[in-house]
């Protein structure tokens, strides 16, 4: 079974904001208004949290890229009461939204908060459904939602890689926000695959998962910043 | 009997708010109906637009209605557990007291289960609990703890209520068929005394564990997550000593204003007050004893995170909530009820309506706090309830009185036939068993 994983380099990684915004156009995030989003009603699949260090005048930023880590012991999938999200055989932890009963216990399990509700019917621009990717199916009012690793790519790679006969490429998998990344600080592969750029990169010395002591065995690795 | 026969029944006072129906009762019941649908009304909006009218967002995704949940589930563990284990214990003075002890429950578990139901964001998908259920989530062993607990303690407010169904049936007290119906042909005969003598002593074993393991259960929502504040292990009997001290207060508030309105000076007398007035104090001292080792492992531990949170309630944006709750759970309970002099049934009543105020504020600060500090650093969001909320927390309130009132003009509220049994064999039994209790004459000390 492959490890599909994330590198992300902090060292790389400039805060541009571009994996956010390829996530949002890539998934059909829905935008929720600049007033909601002070209320903490926004929703992010990929989120970048801005960390500052010290004080004025010796002031320092961290920004840290943070999707989904799509744990192997995810304490999310464990309280689902209708198994709406869960760890599916590609090792990702996914959603189903039309199961969902809106309990948001998944939310309140989850030691990283990077699940997102949709607390009103999403509001659709005019001109969203012909921009909208019809790979990623909408979500409705009262579910949860959450990054997927652009599980629909790797559906799509994986049935063309099968009707050839062949092991699937690398570059054939890459989520959207992997791409857009202008510094390549995000790389995505398979932990178990030796020939993937990851499975070097998180063997790194810098490397570090977040809250590793908790046990929930996150898929994304970092790579702290040297300064 | 007939009713004029009844009327000069030495209890008749019990009888008397279901036979006479006033019109202050079709008053007050209409005003409550009125802003019960108001609030109905209120959950509409919410129904029709989402949990978006509500207060909450990301971190804190859970709010009121898991505060009112844990509460109202809380307030229920009175009645049941409280009348069987005086049942089982049997202690003689429980007599007036069990039938509104059981009736709390019944109520109280019957708005308290409902609660999830409203905070969920698709209501609609309910049914996906049975379909899709995972047992593995706590979320279903609540579902399967409290539908437990409510049939268990409907049948145990139920049965014995047959004989009284009975005798307001023979007198012809109307609705007759309701009467007729609930009643299940009782004559009261020796064979069905017996039955149901066994039924009850069974039921109320069985009650005990069961009630426990409602509130547990549901500590296990919390305790069951990695979040800190929650993943604690005396979360279990934690709630369990918390819930039931809320429902002592709950069900001394009843008995104090049905005393007032039904004129029952006669059957709640003051020691009634005194002895439940100490068990009160009892569970005070438990329930601070849980809290003291709750805050006193997590402070001296010093984990950072548990530390946010502590200092979150000890003197960050909860510190009102935090020392309110102090002040209502244990300062004054303890100065009312450790005080002879202010122990009377006015300062009982006081000490049990801040109890009820401090166990609420105890939930909220349970479920919130947590949830507004997380693990990682997200933007810090605070929690204000909307109005919405507020309207479905008063609709608990008020489903509870209405359901309390409707019962009381349909039911007497004290046991009649437990009373009549206790003035008739309740001396006779209590002296054999007090002569039982003495320790045999030996003629030769020493020597047997």
């Amino acid at each position: 079974m492959p490890s599909w994983g994330m590198v992300i380099d902090l060292n790389k990684c400039t805060g541009c904001g571009a994996c956010v915004s390829a996530c949002r156009s890539e998934n059909n995030v829905p935008n929720v208004g600049p007033e909601q989003s002070q209320f903490g009603r926004s929703i992010f699949w990929m989120d970048i949290m801005e960390i500052v260090e010290g004080e004025y005048p010796d002031v320092r930023v961290q920004y840290i890229p943070r999707p989904c880590f799509h744990c192997d012991r995810p304490p999310c999938t464990k309280v689902c009461p209708v198994r709406a999200t869960y760890l599916n055989e590609e090792g990702l932890v996914a959603q189903i939204y039309h199961r969902c009963i809106g309990c948001r216990y998944c939310m309140v399990a989850c030691p990283y908060t990077v699940k997102s509700f949709n607390w009103y019917e999403p509001e659709r621009l005019e001109d969203f459904l012909q921009f909208r990717n019809p790979d990623v199916s909408l979500r409705m009012k009262g579910v949860v939602e959450k990054c997927s690793f652009c599980s629909h790519r790797l559906q799509k790679a994986r049935e063309q890689s099968e009707f050839e006969s062949r092991d699937m490429e690398e570059a054939e998998y890459q989520p959207a926000c992997v791409e857009a990344c202008p510094t390549s600080a995000i790389v995505f592969g398979d932990f178990e695959n030796e020939k993937h750029t990851v499975s070097r990169l998180r063997k790194s010395y810098r490397a570090f998962r977040m809250h590793e002591d908790l046990g929930t065995e996150p898929k994304v690795v970092y790579l702290s910043r040297e300064d | 009997m007939t009713l004029s026969e009844l009327r000069k029944d030495p209890d008749y006072a019990l009888f008397k708010p279901v036979v006479e129906k006033g019109r202050k009762a079709f008053i007050l019941g209409g005003f409550l109906f009125a802003v019960f649908l108001w609030t109905m009304y209120m959950y509409g909006t919410q129904l029709s637009s989402g949990l978006g009218v509500t207060g909450l967002n990301r971190p804190i995704s859970w709010g009121f209605y898991i505060v009112n949940f844990v509460f109202f589930i809380g307030i229920s563990h009175a009645g049941t557990l409280i009348s069987a284990i005086l049942r089982l214990s049997k202690a003689e003075w429980r007599r007036p007291i069990t039938r509104m002890a059981e009736v709390i429950t019944a109520i109280v578990l019957a708005i308290g289960g409902l609660h999830p139901i409203i905070d969920l964001g698709r209501p609609d998908r309910l049914l996906s609990i049975f379909y899709y259920g995972r047992l593995q989530s706590p979320l279903l062993w609540d579902v399967t703890a409290i539908t437990c607990y409510f049939a268990a303690s409907t049948v145990y407010l139920y049965l014995p209520m047959i004989p009284d169904i009975a005798i307001m049936r023979d007198m012809g007290v109307r609705p007759q068929w309701l009467y007729r119906f609930l009643s299940w042909g009782w004559t009261g005969t020796e064979r069905q005394k017996h039955c149901l003598d066994r039924a009850i002593t069974i039921l109320m074993v069985m009650v005990i564990p069961i009630a426990v393991s409602v509130h547990t259960v549901i500590s296990f929502i919390f305790s069951m997550t990695l979040q800190p504040g929650w993943h604690s292990t005396i979360f279990g009997p934690y709630f369990v000593v918390g819930a039931i001290y809320s429902g002592i207060a709950a069900i001394l508030i009843v008995m104090i204003v049905f005393r007032k309105v039904f004129h029952l000076e006669g059957y709640l007398k003051p020691i009634h007050f005194q002895y439940l007035g100490t068990l009160l104090l009892v569970m005070c001292a438990l329930w601070f004893y849980f809290t003291f080792a709750e805050y006193l492992t997590g402070t001296y531990g010093g984990e950072p995170h548990e530390m946010k949170i502590i200092l979150y309630k000890f003197a960050g944006g909860y510190w009102p909530v935090f020392w309110s709750m102090i002040l209502c759970n244990f300062v004054i309970p303890v100065i009312i009820l450790s005080n002879k002099k202010l122990k009377t049934i006015s300062g009982i009543f006081i000490a049990s309506f801040a109890v009820i105020i401090g166990m609420w504020l105890e939930r909220l600060n349970i479920v919130v706090p947590s949830l507004a500090n997380p693990l990682l650093r997200v933007p810090y969001q605070v929690y204000i309830p909307s109005l919405v909320e507020w309207a479905l927390f008063l609709a608990g309130v008020v489903a509870f009185v209405l359901a309390f009132l409707v019962f009381s003009k349909f039911f007497p509220v004290i046991s009649v036939w437990e009373i009549k049994e206790g003035r008739k064999e309740g001396i006779e039994v209590v002296k054999e068993r007090l002569a039982s209790y003495q320790p045999d004459i030996t003629t030769q000390p020493g020597k047997s």
